[in-house]
């Protein structure tokens, strides 16, 4: 009864519609930081060092969640910094999922000699922690922010190609297609007429995951010094310098790893959230 | 000339210990406005035979070697473009399961016009209008107003006349049709088969109706080809057929029938099953079933021999020497 409850208050409606409200919230401030960001996150006010924020007993509402070791506004950075995460998660996201749908696509259609290169590939890759590669990738070409979207771009494909290869080895065999052969439908045409569309739901699932996974890649390359140089606002950046002072500034750290928790969750619960609207069994169940 | 003439088809398919040949040897001809009827039990190469025909046999499958020769083209030596242009425009298939032969994400409306979107340069409007005529045609009640319908929300019967629209909405010379009424019921399977006949006999095509049910073309046929194990053993009109096969597995067919007008305990069967393909006996493939069998039966693979106009049997000791 209780669980029932509770499984209800979390149904697909309203993880979708917080979801999509923290999204479309955080896009909202990424778009519009110049705007409204109270400061410049690049000016340093040595007076104002290592302010807390509003709640703390010194803080005020000059700096609304404090300052830096510089004195940079933490508000100011936070909101510039979402405008790198998401830029470099979206785009890394689109990347693979392009590369993985088209080779996914292809050898789980073409069968054969392309299915065996590129899922034997895809197994390799998959064997590889992805973030030592990337931090391999990223050491030798240097961190900017085309370099770190063309690294976990081209590090997140396989997830893509694995699930796309298997939907659409299950669709080969399905009779509609031999049909289309039937009609006198060419390869090409069968991919894009009949095998994608069937394929759009899963991956725009899948994609938005990958976006909370990338947004949390690129966290992590930033925080072990691989993404963008100081003093560039990311998250990431951001956190590795709340570290540094993680006794006497607490809430530099805590501040930027709350935003990247709030945006992950808030992606993950839009993905599941939708996953589930597109699951028949789930629907009906509501 | 014939419309359609097969020559020593053969398709192989890997096997454990080098190939098997579902389709042996295969020779028929198929005239304009016929219709031939393909009967034989399940993995006798029925089915193998129509995808050789479309050349659609799915790998690791194969066309090893025999000639397909279609309107004066020979369609073994065709590249994959050109033969593309003939699947759906010269030649049509339909298939057994009209529910899963049908994309469930497009409307039916769609589908029918699809042939014609790869075929000819119709705009999209006029490419409606025919593909509306041809729904029409194969009797789907308020066809303009289902044109926009989905696969799931039609019955049976209205899925394979859909199948049958985007078939013919090319007006192809020859249409195969691979067990066409087996997932529908009775009542069903009799509309299906007036239907095609009708619109056999209004556009003269040519058609190849695959089955295992001798009711069916019985009720369609001109002319029936049995296959048995790969080969085609006894060919001749249905008329003929029913009243006097002439191979001993055609007989047992035509004996394994229920007959309604005799009360009989049990259905009559053919002993025995057909021999697995790496046992393939080396003379006739019937013989081990065959209650006619003697030494002279296993010494070679019978061919197919004359016995009367149009009426042929591979067997050297035909039960009918009426010729």
């Amino acid at each position: 009864m209780m669980r029932r409850r509770f499984s209800r208050l979390f149904d697909r409606r309203l993880k979708i519609a917080l979801g999509a409200t923290i999204v479309i919230g955080v896009v909202l401030m990424a778009i519009l930081a110049p705007l409204i960001a109270p400061y410049d996150p690049y000016k340093q006010d040595l007076m104002y060092r290592l302010q807390p924020p509003v709640w703390s007993d010194l803080g005020d509402w000059k700096h609304v969640l404090g300052t830096d070791n510089y004195g940079r506004d933490l508000l100011s950075r936070l909101m510039y910094g979402s405008r790198l995460s998401i830029m470099v998660g979206v785009s890394s996201a689109l990347l693979s999922a392009v590369l993985g749908t088209v080779l996914g696509m292809l050898a789980g259609y073409k069968g054969g000699r392309f299915e065996q290169v590129i899922m034997r590939f895809a197994d390799a890759h998959l064997a590889f922690p992805e973030i030592l590669l990337a931090i391999l990738i990223i050491a030798a070409i240097g961190g900017s922010a085309l370099n770190l979207i063309l690294v976990l771009g081209i590090s997140g494909w396989m997830v893509y190609a694995r699930v796309m290869y298997n939907l659409t080895r299950s669709l080969r065999e399905r009779p509609f297609i031999e049909a289309a052969q039937s009609h006198g439908a060419s390869d090409a045409y069968i991919i894009g007429r009949h095998i994608f569309p069937q394929l759009v739901p899963v991956l725009t699932v899948v994609a938005t995951l990958q976006v909370a996974q990338m947004i949390l890649q690129e966290t992590a390359l930033s925080f072990l010094g691989l993404g963008l140089p100081p003093p560039t606002a990311t998250w990431g950046n951001m956190l590795a310098e709340g570290r540094d002072r993680l006794w006497a500034a607490p809430w530099i750290a805590n501040l930027s790893g709350l935003a990247i928790i709030i945006v992950v969750w808030g992606i993950n619960m839009l993905g599941n959230g939708l996953r589930e609207q597109l699951d028949p069994k789930s629907r009906e169940r509501s | 000339m014939a419309l359609l003439e097969v020559d020593q088809l053969r398709t192989v398919f890997p096997a454990v210990v080098g190939e098997f040949a579902a389709v042996d040897g295969v020779s028929f001809s198929l005239d304009q406005g016929e219709v031939l009827g393909l009967v034989g039990e399940s993995g006798s190469g029925k089915s193998v035979t129509a995808f050789s025909l479309m050349r659609l046999v799915s790998p690791p499958g194969d066309i090893a070697g025999g000639s397909i020769r279609f309107d004066g083209q020979e369609l073994l030596a065709l590249d994959a473009r050109a033969m593309r242009r003939i699947r759906g425009r010269q030649m049509s298939m339909i298939f057994q399961e009209p529910l899963s032969s049908l994309n469930p994400l497009h409307s039916i409306g769609r589908q029918v016009m699809e042939p014609l979107f790869l075929h000819t340069d119709l705009s999209r409007a006029e490419a409606r209008k025919r593909a509306l005529a041809m729904l029409d045609r194969v009797c789907i009640p308020d066809a303009s107003r289902r044109f926009d319908d989905y696969p799931h929300q039609l019955s049976g019967g209205l899925r394979q006349r859909v199948m049958i629209a985007i078939a013919l909405v090319c007006e192809p010379k020859l249409l195969i049709a691979d067990e066409p009424t087996t997932a529908l019921d009775v009542t069903i399977q009799a509309q299906i088969l007036d239907l095609l006949r009708d619109l056999q006999r209004d556009t003269r095509m040519a058609m190849l109706m695959i089955t295992h049910d001798l009711g069916v073309v019985a009720e369609v046929a001109d002319r029936i080809n049995v296959m048995y194990a790969g080969r085609i053993v006894e060919t001749a009109p249905v008329a003929t057929l029913f009243k006097a096969p002439a191979h001993p597995y055609s007989a047992g067919l035509m004996r394994s029938r229920p007959d309604l007008t005799q009360e009989r305990k049990r259905l009559v069967t053919i002993p025995g099953t057909v021999p697995a393909p790496h046992q393939m006996p080396s003379g006739c493939r019937f013989a081990p079933r065959c209650a006619f069998a003697n030494r002279d039966c296993q010494a070679a693979q019978p061919g197919l021999r004359h016995l009367a106009p149009a009426h042929f049997a591979a067997c050297i000791y035909p039960l009918t020497q009426d010729a």
